[in-house]
């Protein structure tokens, strides 16, 4: 196998691995997140207002982590600054 | 595939390029800017207003009652920055509903420059408010050891309020041009109704963290601090 394969094997394999087990942490605290608020609107049905909306908004922030993860392995998939640095070496 | 609407050129001459971000950008800054000044040219006060101008006074009013509750007293001051931020961004991601569309929200140029006009307006705001010194002061606001790790916080956030609203933006264009590849038709609408819900999300949180900053600068801190009874006294005074 040459060298632009290489880099190939390596971004495709890194990228799965990347948003496989960065999905994992997210998934879990937004499952936490989420019980959390449907226990504390069943015991104060009248802040239900406040809890939704403080809800959504932790949710994004911890979907964050898990879209950086995203973004990486999409960079690394689609716009991976290694294989111009290999075709221009002549490795491909 | 594109990841980003940078690459996506519509017209070149010599070193200018024109490319779909730039452009879809000027369209939503033109509908936002003609649109409420079409609104604006005949406002009345009288019981009779029309529908548009209803809908004016519900968005601002909305979004000032948005930043009342996330702690800023006045919120006239931050309505022009985080009520554009809010509006632009909503309206950008929004527009997904018309076909040959793409977001300028889902390029890394545009959510940086958003997120830089954050990482400026936190301390002019804070200055404005606090004079310099006592902006300066919140540096070192436990110690004077935390100087750096305050400093490192400031540019991490402003990093991550850019690739969040890049990030969750971008993943819905390109899960639907995976998907029109796999199973055309049916699923990518539902995934362009999700990234309906998530583009409006995203605008009002990226509008809602800027103005936390903002707060969180502007506010005088109860610290441990010789000039706390100063700065208090201060405030009480703004405030009559």
């Amino acid at each position: 196998m040459d060298a632009t394969t290489w880099v190939a094997v390596a971004s495709i394999v890194t990228a799965g691995l990347t948003i496989g087990i960065g999905a994992i942490g997210p998934a879990l605290g937004e499952g936490r997140a989420a019980s959390s608020a449907l226990m504390a609107i069943a015991q104060q049905p009248d802040e239900s207002n406040t809890i939704t909306r403080t809800l959504f908004v932790s949710l994004a922030m911890i979907e964050s982590t898990a879209i950086y993860c995203f973004v990486v392995s999409m960079i690394l998939i689609f716009a991976n600054p290694f294989t111009d640095l290999v075709t221009q070496a002549g490795g491909g | 595939m594109d990841i980003s609407t940078d690459q996506w050129v519509f017209w070149s001459y010599g070193p200018f390029e024109l490319n779909a971000t730039i452009v879809f950008t000027w369209a939503v800054m033109a509908l936002l800017a003609l649109g409420s000044w079409a609104v604006t040219a005949n406002l009345s006060d009288s019981e009779e207003i029309s529908r548009w101008q209803n809908l004016l006074e519900v968005i601002v009013s909305g979004i000032r009652d948005q930043i009342r509750d996330v702690g800023a007293e006045e919120p006239g001051r931050y309505l022009p920055l985080v009520g554009t931020l809010f509006l632009y961004i909503a309206v950008a991601n929004l527009l997904l509903i018309i076909p040959g569309y793409d977001p300028p929200t889902g390029s890394l140029s545009t959510t940086t420059a958003l997120a830089l006009c954050v990482l400026i307006a936190v301390p002019l705001f804070a200055i404005r408010q606090r004079g310099v010194t006592g902006y300066l002061r919140n540096y070192i606001r436990p110690t004077v050891f935390m100087l750096p790790f305050n400093v490192i916080g400031e540019i991490s956030r402003t990093i991550a309020l850019a690739v969040r609203l890049y990030g969750n933006v971008m993943s819905g264009t390109v899960i639907v041009g995976i998907l029109i590849s796999v199973a055309p038709f049916f699923f990518p609408i539902i995934m362009q109704l999700l990234g309906l819900l998530t583009g409006l999300i995203q605008a009002y949180i990226f509008a809602v963290l800027a103005m936390v900053y903002i707060a969180s600068a502007t506010r005088t801190h109860a610290g441990g601090d010789d000039n706390r009874g100063d700065e208090a006294a201060e405030n009480a005074n703004k405030g009559e």
